[in-house]
């Protein structure tokens, strides 16, 4: 068990933060998301801080891309899913009545698990978010446009063929591709789901490098499957878990563990945080 | 040593017997629907071969076999027909895109509509054609025999067509591309022009031209709106064109069909190769724009 963990921590790369903790951006105080009967996860407390990278992980089901998901309030899509608890971004509430969904998402950004870029051309695809968020003028767009390709370490690559479509790129350049178009809108944090779990392991690294250079600007929010991921990547570490409801037979997601990256990893708390990074449970 | 490997089949030959019986079957299918389609169509343009040139095309029809033709019929279906497009597909695409993108479908009333569409696809074209006549040419818009009434009546014939395909082919747009554009901040309607209708157009196009060429060859409604068989002028260039009388291609083959002078039944059906051009024209055009613009998500 210790080897596995110190294996672990070996990934993990020389602390970039400091042992001050950075400024809290968004902070969940008991969210609870239920999707109409069925309650999807119950009582998350978290702070994200800026320029962190925190992780959520746990097994499949724990609710943690439901989390992250309300983040941004892409849950809104769904017409059955209830949020409950509070959710705040410097202080406002997420859900408040003052708070338009839309504004909320040009703040907060977000990258899927898949790689989805509009079937346009890879220029329209970074411009998108500026065009819809209002007009600017072409010599503007074409600065957004290679400073966000520059950001996603994707311009040197795509420089030369930017009206190309931009489904004529590999997965981990489409996948640099989202997040290019992601912080074009300028975000001050960045959500990403399971960004590597559809890449080879080669755009895995790409795409973890690029966590670790750009998080400097951000606060990132990752969601991973990957022990190892979470280890390299995050500076703090959300651990979630499922436990049976009081009645049916559905399984409700739980937050059972909180902290630096490198306390959850070496010295977890709880004993199914140890359990499941061990590999001995999920 | 181990057993020789054979490959030779084990599977009984009742069994093989049955499987080229059942491929028979289905190759007779095909074979009697496609034969069948075959031999009206070398029959009809047989039989209409001495009429079908260009004096069909410059006469206009008459009770006298030799001098009669079809040219205001062909102008009062692309009059019909034109209109009935410009008209049915802004109501039948938006309604596509409210009930697919905007309608919350835990609503009873958005289900309400959706099984009406559905019902109203099945109905009988005449029924709509006795609709017409009750509340279009006659009854609250009183419009009479005219261009507009034909119009209208067959926009409510095709509009549920319209409206189905045009919802799957949102439907075929990916949900990922909608969650792509909503993270980037776009508003529903942002996301809807700016995405999803462009990745739907395609498909869009394809099922409305072939809603439209429904039009184009519906008779029984018309029968009933009054479209007249003898009409000895083209409807007027210009809007003047909505209120004037029409007579359309299929209207113009039950006339001369159902004419006991044989001579008229060359001219019926030299009038039916016509109106089939048209029809595989509008298909072809349709096969043409999807193969042009298929999309891979």
């Amino acid at each position: 068990m210790v080897i596995a963990v110190n294996d672990l921590m070996q990934l993990h790369r020389p602390a970039s933060t400091p042992p001050t903790s950075h400024p809290v951006v968004m902070e969940a105080v008991g969210l609870s998301v239920s999707y109409g009967a069925f309650r999807a996860v119950r009582d998350v407390d978290l702070a994200i801080r800026r320029r962190e990278i925190t992780a959520l992980i746990g097994p499949s089901g724990c609710g943690k891309s439901t989390v992250l998901r309300c983040f941004n309030r892409m849950n809104d899509l769904v017409e059955s899913a209830r949020v409950e608890g509070r959710l705040t971004y410097h202080g406002i509430d997420v859900y408040g009545p003052d708070a338009d969904a839309g504004e909320v998402r040009r703040r907060i950004g977000m990258v899927f698990q898949k790689p989805n870029p509009f079937p346009k051309s890879i220029y329209e695809n970074v411009a998108f978010g500026a065009r819809v968020n209002g007009r600017r003028s072409k010599a503007e767009l074409d600065e957004l446009v290679e400073r966000s390709l520059r950001g996603a370490a994707l311009w040197d690559e795509v420089k030369h063929r930017l009206r190309a479509s931009a489904l004529s790129l590999s997965g981990g350049q489409q996948q640099r591709l989202c997040i290019a178009r992601a912080i074009a809108i300028e975000p001050e944090v960045l959500l990403m789901d399971e960004p590597c779990s559809a890449l080879d392991p080669v755009a895995t690294a790409y795409i973890e490098d690029l966590m670790h250079d750009i998080k400097e600007r951000y606060a990132i929010v990752v969601v991973t499957h990957n022990m190892q991921q979470a280890a390299r990547v995050s500076d703090r570490t959300a651990f979630f878990t499922t436990e049976v409801a009081d009645h049916g037979d559905r399984r409700t997601g739980v937050l059972v563990e909180f902290g630096r990256t490198a306390d959850v990893f070496s010295k977890p708390a709880d004993e199914r945080t140890e359990r499941y990074i061990t590999g001995r449970f999920g | 040593m181990t057993a020789p490997v054979s490959l030779v089949g084990t599977v009984g030959i009742g069994r093989r017997i049955r499987d080229a019986a059942f491929r028979g079957l289905l190759y007779a299918a095909v074979g009697v629907a496609l034969g069948t389609l075959l031999v009206l169509l070398v029959d009809t343009v047989n039989q209409g071969r001495p009429k079908i040139g260009m004096d069909l095309y410059r006469n206009f029809p008459s009770a006298r076999p030799a001098r009669a033709g079809i040219q205001s019929a062909i102008y009062g279906s692309l009059w019909v027909v034109g209109l009935t497009a410009v008209m049915s597909l802004p109501l039948g695409v938006g309604t596509a895109v409210y009930l697919e993108e905007y309608a919350r479908r835990d609503r009873w009333y958005t289900r309400l509509i959706e099984l009406n569409i559905q019902n109203l696809a099945a109905v009988p074209s005449i029924v709509y054609g006795i609709l017409g006549l009750a509340f279009i040419a006659r009854g609250p818009l009183g419009w009479g025999p005219t261009i507009r009434t034909a119009s209208l009546t067959l926009t409510l014939v095709v509009l549920p067509t319209v409206i189905i395909s045009s919802r799957e082919a949102l439907r075929a747009v990916p949900p990922s591309l909608r969650q792509g554009a909503v993270a980037l901040g776009a508003t529903t309607w942002q996301t809807v022009w700016r995405q999803v209708l462009p990745g739907a157009a395609p498909g869009i196009s394809t099922g409305s031209i072939l809603a439209v060429s429904r039009a184009l060859g519906e008779s029984a409604p018309l029968l009933l709106l009054g479209g007249l068989a003898f009409i000895s002028f083209n409807p007027p260039a210009g809007p003047a064109a909505l209120e004037s009388p029409y007579t359309v291609l299929p209207i113009q083959v039950f006339q001369y069909a159902t004419d006991a002078r044989q001579e008229f039944h060359v001219i019926a059906a030299a009038t039916i190769v016509v109106l089939l051009a048209m029809l595989l024209l509008l298909n072809g055009a349709a096969i043409a724009i999807r193969n042009r613009y298929q999309r891979k998500w």
